[in-house]
């Protein structure tokens, strides 16, 4: 039987689609109006609301807690004071990624950690030495996301530290008397805040959040959207852009943290001395060069792209739906150099964009590619070229 | 040199938004480009502005759809602030109580259709596939420059036979509807689809906006035609609203212009186009100076082109005609309220998820037939059809949180009144909008904390669009594409050498659409080149 999230009682009436998901063993809604751009552009223009329940939640909590994160991952959270949330990725002996998440230093020894799959067995295997505890307390909160130019203008009528918190901040604070946890993060790439909340308290939390945000539009958004705005934010997914080692068969289908584009992680690896898993094999990686491609944003030549279906005699269409699956990409010559791992039509860009690996010859900025599409069943090439990522970047998201 | 004696490669008169797109296009090119606008603002008619305290309103245009695609990628418009909103609802309410209510979902809103005829939701997707084939057929019409038919030049014969070739390679179906649509009336065509009033009253709305027809009236099918030319995100007949209203659009539009290197001067009237030997070499402003420049292009409508801005003697006496009968008629207004709160549609009761669109108030083509028979008569509608939209739903920044704007566009509105003047009118005309309203909505009355109403004498006043038309010269047939704004005289160019149009009275004005804005731009650069 497929779990309810503690919000459950509210997204459930206001899904008038009712198209949901399962994620993580959770029912979601996919979108919860049958227009998702109305839902996309309340990301971009007031705000939205989403519900990140299903995310495995964890506590590390101890004297060691520092300590022993900061051997298991890969960035460094010796640098993340309490009162920051850090992004993080955690790498197998080998440095092949194993996830990425968000760690919230929550207290002096105690650590909260979002992921995607089951970490805990993971994780409690390494502790042994260590006088910590790890535990999974993905049930006991739910986890919204309130995401949006107005988010501030919306959480700054129900807390104070709304104002306060600077980009990847957190506070423990209340709204609607309830005890949450604040922080200034989010994967639309937008001004935005999450909030943990402990499942009794859920309700009456969302409540307050619908409440104080109807003159500003708020708009619960669904899984779609969130898709869509994690492109415009060039922001990875698991089982997307990366497959997790700890099940992978072969190297092809494991991937190391340079070549997703973390090398800015390891800035500054020379000063920090600390062992972490998989750091030989990042700093092989680092000297030698050896990455065997590079994540990069692509887009697509508008011109080319209407030229190439109006001379079919067909309407070029702009599909905002994200396609998370790989799509060829080419030289000049025809040669394979790569492949999206999502694509879509960014309606707020006006232009069709993409995340890929290419090969890292081809990783430069302004380099030009042949991107396949098929149209009439047919296999045809479009120009594209390489761009930075991220492909939407709003001064709000930190300022 | 002082500043007013500074020489430019080129001067735009107005700001509007085809005169902005035209600078930009110009600067773009290398030009040293200046754009003069009289008023202490850019935008033309695609302004908004705070009328009331916290309340913005987008006092004329108030819609995005027509702009073309390749004018957002080639001026960088998203890197300059471009967001256009998704308008996914209409509601269409209807005299009976009963409403149409359409959203993005194609079977939901086959059913709702269907709700009212089954026959109606039927024939949708039959209509809705013959009338993309014709848009498509037109689109790149709309993105050329129109052949000149009276030339004997070998590039525009070739031009012409270009044109047949394509029209040749149509498929029947799609080049006889595409005639039926130039030359006939909506009614008839939606006649051969639907059966039922709403749907042909929603569907009709289109086919009278800014004219002096009635769905009825040949003619009206041109009308229908060139709004489903807009599209959004590719999709033909779409609108959005821009963030901002449009008046955040044109804003837009001049930062992108700005980047280009343009220099934009406000309160700057032009009162003449200074010429020598039949060669435009500058303007006269309205404060005294004299700006010099070796292209001159006028963003204003036709009237004030050829006939204000320049003496009509250094022109020929058949173009002089042309421009003195042509058509302008004005026959809009707008209606802007703010409002303490949403309405409520009483079938509907909760339901605030209704605004997030069009409210179209036209619900059969009697109705709107009938509020064009007022106008036939040198009255304005007693029941009007009105375009309806509360755009803070969509953009929150619009107003106070919890508060609203509601942009009534109302016809019929004839610029010459019978028995009255629109100054006497005014707010005769705003009551009779909210009457209208009421009827609709119970306790519309309750909501109103402030109205605006623009008339189209006020149209022309603060504009200067001559009599209020809004396109800057009626969509009809004899005032398009070849014809757009006379015979011989489609091409952007002037009898005045260096003296080009590229408002809205040019192909392929009107609405908010920057080809002409473009195109101008496009024949200007290639006749320097010469």
């Amino acid at each position: 039987m497929v779990k309810k999230t503690p919000f459950f009682a509210r997204t459930g009436p206001l899904n008038e689609t009712m198209l949901w998901e399962h994620w993580a063993g959770y029912l979601v809604a996919q979108k919860y109006q049958y227009s998702e751009l109305y839902e996309y552009y309340s990301v971009r223009n007031s705000a939205g609301l989403f519900d990140s329940s299903p995310l495995f939640k964890y506590q590390i909590k101890g004297a060691d807690a520092a300590d022993f994160l900061r051997g298991v991952l890969a960035r460094d959270i010796g640098q993340c004071p309490v009162g920051r949330a850090q992004y993080t990725i955690w790498c197998d002996d080998h440095g092949w990624i194993l996830e990425d998440g968000v760690v919230l230093h929550v207290d002096d020894d105690e650590y909260w950690l979002t992921a995607a799959e089951p970490n805990l067995r993971y994780f409690q295997n390494l502790s042994h030495p260590y006088e910590v505890t790890i535990s999974d307390i993905s049930e006991e909160y739910g986890l919204l996301a309130l995401q949006g130019p107005h988010s501030r203008n919306i959480l700054k009528q129900l807390t104070p530290d709304a104002e306060k918190l600077a980009y990847f901040e957190l506070s423990s604070t209340q709204i609607a008397q309830k005890n949450v946890v604040l922080s200034r993060t989010g994967y639309t790439g937008d001004l935005g805040y999450e909030i943990w909340v402990n499942k009794d308290d859920a309700l009456a939390v969302w409540d307050a959040l619908m409440e104080a945000g109807s003159g500003y539009n708020i708009t619960p958004f669904g899984q779609k959207v969130l898709h869509m705005a994690r492109i415009d934010a060039g922001l990875i997914l698991i089982d997307v852009e990366y497959h997790t080692a700890r099940h992978a068969w072969v190297d092809e289908q494991r991937s190391s943290p340079i070549e997703l584009g973390f090398s800015w992680m390891f800035r500054g690896l020379q000063e920090d001395s600390r062992p972490f898993i998989g750091r030989r094999a990042i700093e092989n990686e680092l000297v030698s060069r050896s990455s065997r491609w590079h994540l990069v944003g692509i887009e697509v030549d508008w011109q080319r792209y209407e030229n190439l279906y109006n001379g079919l005699g067909l309407i070029a269409p702009k599909d905002h739906t994200p396609i998370e699956e790989a799509m060829a990409l080419y030289d000049g010559e025809h040669n394979w150099v790569g492949h999206t791992t999502s694509f879509m039509f960014s309606s707020v860009l006006k232009k069709h964009v993409g995340l890929a690996k290419v090969a890292p010859y081809h990783a430069k900025s302004g380099s030009p590619l042949q991107l396949e599409l098929v149209v009439n069943n047919r296999p045809l090439t479009v120009a594209a070229k390489v761009v930075k990522m991220p492909f939407y970047n709003p001064a709000r998201k930190t300022a | 040199m002082s500043q007013a004696q500074t020489k430019y490669d080129a001067i735009v008169i107005g700001g509007g938004h085809n005169g902005l797109v035209n600078g930009a296009y110009l600067a773009k090119s290398g030009l040293k480009t200046l754009i003069l606008e009289k008023r202490h603002l850019v935008g033309g008619a695609a302004i908004t502005e705070e009328l009331y305290p916290g309340y913005h309103f987008t006092t004329f245009s108030y819609a995005l759809s027509l702009i073309r695609p390749d004018i957002v990628q080639e001026l960088e418009l998203v890197k300059n602030g471009l967001l256009v909103l998704n308008m996914p609802t209409t509601l269409a309410p209807m005299e009976n109580g009963d409403y149409l209510f359409l959203g993005s979902d194609h079977y939901a809103n086959y059913h709702e259709i269907a709700r009212h005829s089954k026959a109606d939701a039927e024939a949708y997707d039959d209509y809705t596939t013959m009338l993309n084939k014709v848009c498509h057929a037109v689109k790149p019409l709309f993105d050329q420059i129109p052949p000149n038919l009276f030339s004997q030049e070998p590039d525009e014969l070739a031009r012409l036979a270009d044109l047949g070739r394509h029209m040749r390679h149509l498929d029947p179906k799609t080049l006889h509807m595409l005639v039926r649509f130039l030359t006939g009336s909506a009614a008839e065509i939606l006649d051969d689809y639907f059966e039922s009033d709403i749907v042909k009253g929603l569907f009709s709305s289109s086919s009278i906006i800014g004219s002096k027809v009635g769905p009825r009236s040949q003619g009206s099918g041109l009308v229908l035609l060139f709004h489903k030319m807009g599209e959004v995100d590719g999709a033909f007949g779409e609108w959005g609203f821009h963030k901002g209203g449009n008046g955040g659009f044109t804003q837009v539009l001049a930062r992108a212009a700005q980047s280009f290197g343009a220099d934009i001067r406000l309160n700057a009237g032009v009162s003449s186009v200074i010429s020598k030997n039949g060669e435009a070499i500058g303007v006269a402003l309205e404060n005294g100076d004299e700006v010099y420049a070796d292209v001159i292009v006028s963003a204003l409508d036709p009237r004030r082109t050829f006939l204000q801005l320049v003496d009509p003697r250094e022109l020929p006496t058949d173009l002089v005609e042309d421009i003195s009968k042509y058509k302008f008629q004005g026959v809009s207004a707008k209606v802007n309220f703010a409002l303490d709160g949403l309405p409520e549609y009483p079938a509907l009761p909760g339901r605030f998820d209704l605004y997030r669109g069009f409210i179209n108030i036209g619900p059969s083509i009697d109705y709107i037939e009938r509020a064009f028979d007022d106008a036939k008569y040198g009255s304005f509608s007693k029941r009007p059809y009105i375009d309806a939209c509360i755009q803070s739903t969509l953009d929150p920044d619009m107003t106070p949180p919890g508060k609203h704007v509601l942009s009534c566009f109302v016809q019929y509105c004839p610029y010459e009144l019978k028995d009255s003047d629109w100054d006497s009118e005014r707010e005769n005309l705003g009551d009779t909008v909210q009457n209208t309203l009421e009827s609709f909505f119970p306790n519309f009355n309750d909501l109103v904390l402030h109205r605006e109403v623009v008339t189209p004498l006020d149209i022309e006043r603060t504009v200067g669009l001559s009599e209020g038309n809004i396109f800057a010269g009626e969509f009809l047939a004899p005032q398009m594409y070849f014809f757009r704004p006379a015979p011989g005289w489609n091409q952007y160019r002037t009898p005045i050498r260096g003296y080009y149009q590229c408002g809205s009275g040019t192909h392929p004005g009107g609405c908010v659409i920057g080809g002409p804005g473009k195109l101008a731009a496009q024949q200007i650069i290639g006749d320097m080149k010469q």
